[in-house]
């Protein structure tokens, strides 16, 4: 369990972080979203206590996790950042760091076997791929068997293989009663790991909630509707909780029934229908349409060219 | 918290086989010296270390014989034959500082000081036992390769029958002090890398602080640097093991000592508050 109460970081005049309070409950993956520059690292960090939080306090387990007594089996993080001296061999990092907790050295290997580096163990971390790289730092994470685990963008530069094993271990260790915190940049990864959603912007909360009700909260399920007879069809189908949109050619956006009931009252009123879609407003979408004021470092070029068509 | 995953440190007492996860100093200190053992870089720079320790003092030693014979009486009044033997420190010191500035300096350059400060969130310990690893694995080989080159020297320079024994006066203290010295130094680099976080700065902090700051205070009035030099950590330090030649006024060797150790605790507290206080 994490709590962090009215969080905020400063940097000089530059806010990162500002006024967060949200709570990641044991038990389920909680995904940490939020276009670059949100605030998510620095969130991460004052979590782990690396950096200390201008206002407010973060709670690990409900305690300070500066005065833990065993800091690894309270947490273990995952930093985008590598955070691993490039001179020293796989096998050798993580003893280091399981020496200090007291962590055994079997657990060590465990590990290595675990999320599969056991060939290059011995080798020096510095000619390690972003991949390898990426799995020794799960492997950190874990060495204290910790209650509360966050990965910070965990499938960054790992492969198809190696994204869907982080897949399941973020959902293992969830089933384990464990706290999992992870961030992403990859709404679909989020949509298939996540239960829970932190989603922030300018260092701003925007949305605590669970995904199915992040997604509808931003548009939820439509209905697209191909038909010649469009001013007909939308006389028929209107009604209380009905939303029907139209953009003039014979395409209708239907909100409130699903395909089923449009067809149906198509066919009984004998209007001809071409095309009937039913649409889930991905997580994607969901994410842009609440986040769209709060993107930092927006891209031009393509988009702004879309817009202007 | 499920009680599934109790940590460690909590556990009920009927699980035994779960080993009791606590960090402590001790822990910490068999930490810090399995990385100071498994980085090459660390190796090599002490193996330099104690190659110039050994080789530049007996370089010393053996022009020193060769050249007695055309010595001026001001350059006899002054020679000391256990400082000879040992006057590979001078050089020696650079690479045990760098060293130093190497033990913070090179975690915080490649992001390992976030693993091992989330590991150690009390933080302080790591730099204690970072101090104490380096303190210790430095005077032992430093001591180590001062005797060799205390007994190397000496037998160079009884080739012309101006080596003295061990029972000489000062000469054990010189050889235990030149080690002390180079253990105390290195310290002061630990401290710099933790102060400014970088190699380049502490590096070169170190270096103009023992080797650029002293021959500086030659161009300055002898009114002035006659009550100055003397001061310096380097002036300091080498009174110990006699090093220090050539100063006016020159500290006693255990006054010295204590000076360059004092300039060390100052460093190394700031240092500590630093790490305690700033972000990681």
């Amino acid at each position: 369990m994490i709590e962090v109460e009215d969080l905020s970081k400063r940097y000089g005049d530059k806010v990162a972080v500002d006024g967060l309070t949200f709570s990641v409950p044991a038990g389920t993956v909680t995904g940490f979203l939020g276009p670059n520059g949100a605030g998510k690292s620095t969130t991460m960090r004052m979590i782990a206590a690396l950096d200390a939080p201008s206002t407010g306090r973060v709670l690990v387990n409900g305690k300070d996790y500066r005065a833990a007594s065993a800091p690894m089996a309270e947490l273990g993080i995952l930093l985008e950042a590598k955070a691993v001296h490039t001179g020293r061999s796989a096998r050798n990092h993580l003893l280091a760091l399981a020496q200090t907790n007291g962590v055994p050295r079997r657990r060590v290997d465990e590990l290595i076997d675990m999320v599969g580096l056991t060939d290059v163990a011995a080798k020096r971390v510095g000619g390690f791929s972003l991949g390898m790289g990426q799995r020794l730092g799960i492997a950190s994470a874990l060495l204290g068997d910790p209650q509360v685990v966050i990965l910070d963008e965990p499938v960054n530069g790992l492969d198809p293989e190696g994204v869907l094993w982080v897949r399941n271990l973020l959902k293992d260790l969830a089933a384990e009663g464990r706290t999992v915190f992870v961030s992403s940049h990859l709404m679909s990864e989020m949509a298939l790991t996540a239960t829970r959603l932190v989603v922030i912007g300018r260092g701003r909360l925007i949305a605590d909630t669970t995904v199915e009700e992040f997604v509808s909260r931003a548009g939820g399920i439509s209905v697209t509707v191909r038909t010649p007879e469009t001013a007909q069809l939308r006389r028929l189908l209107l009604g209380p909780d009905v939303a029907v949109s139209s953009d003039g050619s014979d395409v209708l956006q239907v909100r409130g029934l699903t395909a089923e009931q449009i067809g149906l009252a198509a066919w009984q009123a004998r209007l001809p229908v071409f095309e009937l879609t039913t649409q889930r407003a991905s997580l994607e979408e969901a994410f842009m349409r609440l986040t769209d004021d709060s993107v930092d470092f927006r891209s031009h070029g393509a988009a702004g060219m879309a817009v202007a068509r | 918290m499920s009680a599934v995953l109790t940590p460690a440190a909590a556990a009920a007492p009927t699980a035994p086989a779960t080993p009791v996860l606590k960090v402590t100093q001790a822990r910490v200190l068999v930490s810090e010296f399995t990385k100071f053992r498994t980085l090459r870089s660390t190796m090599w720079t002490l193996l330099v270390a104690v190659v110039l320790m050994i080789g530049i003092s007996a370089l010393f030693s053996a022009v020193t014989a060769s050249q007695y014979h055309t010595f001026s009486a001001a350059a006899l009044a002054t020679f000391n034959p256990v400082s000879t033997s040992l006057g590979g420190m001078m050089f020696a010191v650079v690479a045990f500082g760098v060293l130093g500035v190497l033990m913070i300096s090179g975690e915080y350059s490649t992001g390992m000081i976030r693993s091992s400060l989330t590991a150690v969130p009390r933080r302080l310990p790591v730099l204690w036992a970072k101090l104490a690893v380096f303190a210790g694995v430095i005077f032992s080989v430093s001591l180590v390769a001062s005797l060799i080159s205390f007994f190397l020297g000496q037998a160079l320079l009884n080739g012309h029958g101006l080596g003295v024994s061990i029972g000489a006066p000062g000469a054990l203290r010189s050889v235990i002090g030149a080690a002390l010295y180079v253990t105390v130094a290195g310290m002061i680099g630990v401290a710099l890398g933790a102060l400014f976080r970088n190699t380049a700065a502490g590096i070169a902090t170190f270096a103009g602080v023992f080797f650029v700051i002293p021959p500086l205070t030659g161009l300055l009035p002898a009114s002035i640097s006659d009550h100055l030099s003397q001061y310096l950590p380097s002036a300091a330090g080498e009174a110990v093991w006699g090093g220090a030649r050539g100063i006016t006024d020159a500290l006693s060797p255990w006054t010295g000592f204590a000076l360059l150790c004092g300039y060390a605790a100052v460093l190394i507290a700031a240092a500590a508050l630093r790490l305690r206080r700033v972000d990681a």
